[in-house]
């Protein structure tokens, strides 16, 4: 039950304290009690638990692991492409 | 920086490539272990993601994973749900709670049975839910059955504040917020678990996501610290695990025993200090609380402050609440697989007695307990 939802901000109403937030096509209120103020911008990705915004996801983080996530496979894949290399070049059964 | 889209949140870390990458890479470095080793996922929210996708086969036989307690629906001993049921049928009272409680049954019934026998029990999304609840039934008293960890209790304090704040007058709430770091220190303390002869030692902790984000990691602090247990803050997306775990491996490959944090998109060192100091300002720790499949833990759950009694329910109500002690089952070896002591399939009543429809056990109750999880995709296991 402590799962939250990945979410964007689309709307803020400052007197309501709540904003709207925007999960892959459902919109929904969230308030944000738990929010400094100003801390939550039209825009910004934050986690929604039961009616309520408790963070501001950190974009440039989210977008840092993604990046080392690709540039791990890429190099995963290059280390396997070496080994068939090698595997091929010790092959005694190459045809001819 | 590139352009981030909601839609990366989700499928950047689910990506099946990755997860396989992350296996590779933990194979790898698992080679390199001295020993066989033991990682506590302490959420439930992770033992539902290891097991929906599928992670323990992915994994090299020298890891193995404990599943935690940290599913606060199951370990809601039966004493607590007998107060909700006994409360939801006085006259005049509306229940309100959190869906996840719907089945949890206690001695005397599930909060759904206590729904058939005519009592009004609400299933409600959110604790703010409640406001127009009170306010659509001005004659009713509205109690508010809080459940959750940290990740939930400042949604609670939200509303006791809204509900001060606004002075409404017919909502009242029954506290059961626990805490993880006490349950964690119980179940490395108990010498049953943390014994280097033991298989089912401890060698390392996956720290909850969202719980973290509220505290903060700094609540973990103590088990590098005093109990030389690393600790890796994990999201609970499977790429996040993989990399969490590959983090543990590493600090052991070389001899470190770090505080770290894998989901650092959300959770930093401090946490949310708002929500933390609403946590404060209307609660204060319990000297103990029974877990269920467990026993007592010491300082592991939240009350309200005494100034608040005017708006307890457990205060208010305490002539007709039931204190006595209650068994679990006896078939029943939940107790053991919270303590790493045995897994799921091993219990005499596991999928037969025991299922998700109708739960005899703590963990078969909820979808992030540990039975439940092996009943719906344990399938999977090749053990």
């Amino acid at each position: 039950m402590c799962l939250s939802i990945p979410s964007k901000v689309v709307n803020i109403d400052k007197e309501r304290n709540v904003a709207v937030v925007d999960t892959m096509g459902v919109t929904r209120e969230a308030g944000l009690e738990l929010m400094q103020e100003n801390e939550v911008q039209i825009g910004d990705y934050v986690l929604l638990h039961i009616g309520f915004i408790m963070n501001k996801i950190d974009e440039a983080d989210a977008v840092e692991s993604l990046k080392v996530y690709n540039e791990i496979l890429q190099k995963l894949d290059e280390e396997e492409r070496q080994q068939v290399m090698k595997d091929d070049d010790k092959c005694q059964n190459r045809a001819p | 920086m590139s352009k981030l889209h909601l839609e990366d949140l989700y499928s950047g870390f689910r990506d099946s490539n990755v997860i396989k990458g992350f296996s590779k890479l933990i194979e790898k470095e698992a080679k390199k272990l001295s020993k066989h080793i033991n990682i506590m996922e302490v959420c439930g929210g992770h033992t539902h993601s290891v097991m929906k996708y599928g992670l323990p086969q992915l994994l090299p036989k020298n890891i193995n994973f404990i599943h935690g307690p940290g599913c606060p629906v199951c370990i809601m001993p039966k004493e607590r749900i007998d107060h909700a049921y006994v409360l939801a049928l006085q006259d005049n009272v509306i229940l309100v709670t959190l869906g996840d409680m719907i089945k949890v049954p206690g001695s005397k019934g599930s909060l759904q049975d206590a729904r058939s026998k005519g009592a009004d029990v609400r299933f409600v999304y959110s604790p703010l839910d409640t406001l127009k609840i009170a306010e659509e039934n001005p004659e009713k008293k509205i109690i508010f059955f809080a459940i959750g960890f940290e990740t939930t209790t400042p949604m609670t304090a939200s509303l006791v504040d809204i509900v001060l704040q606004r002075n409404i007058k017919n909502i009242f709430f029954h506290i059961n917020h626990v805490t993880v770091p006490e349950v964690m220190e119980q179940l490395v303390d108990s010498g049953e678990v943390n014994h280097d002869s033991c298989d089912n030692r401890i060698d390392a902790f996956l720290g909850p996501s969202h719980v973290s984000v509220i505290t903060g990691s700094k609540i973990y602090e103590r088990f590098p610290q005093k109990y030389n247990l690393p600790v890796v803050v994990a999201g609970f997306e499977p790429v996040d695990i993989m990399e969490a775990i590959l983090m543990v491996i590493k600090q052991i490959n070389e001899s470190r025993c770090e505080l770290e944090i894998e989901y650092k998109r959300s959770v930093n060192h401090h946490g949310n200090i708002k929500a933390q100091a609403l946590i404060e300002k209307y609660f204060e720790k319990a000297l103990q609380f029974k877990w269920r499949g467990l026993g007592d833990v010491p300082s592991s759950s939240y009350m309200l402050r005494q100034e608040y009694a005017h708006i307890d329910a457990e205060k208010l109500y305490r002539d007709i609440l039931p204190f006595e002690e209650i068994e679990d089952y006896k078939l029943c070896i939940c107790g053991d697989i919270l303590r790493g002591m045995a897994k799921p399939h091993q219990c005499s009543v596991f999928g037969t007695t025991c299922k998700p429809s109708t739960p005899l056990g703590s963990c078969m109750v909820s979808s992030e307990g540990a039975c439940a999880a092996y009943y719906k995709y344990g399938n999977l296991l090749n053990e």
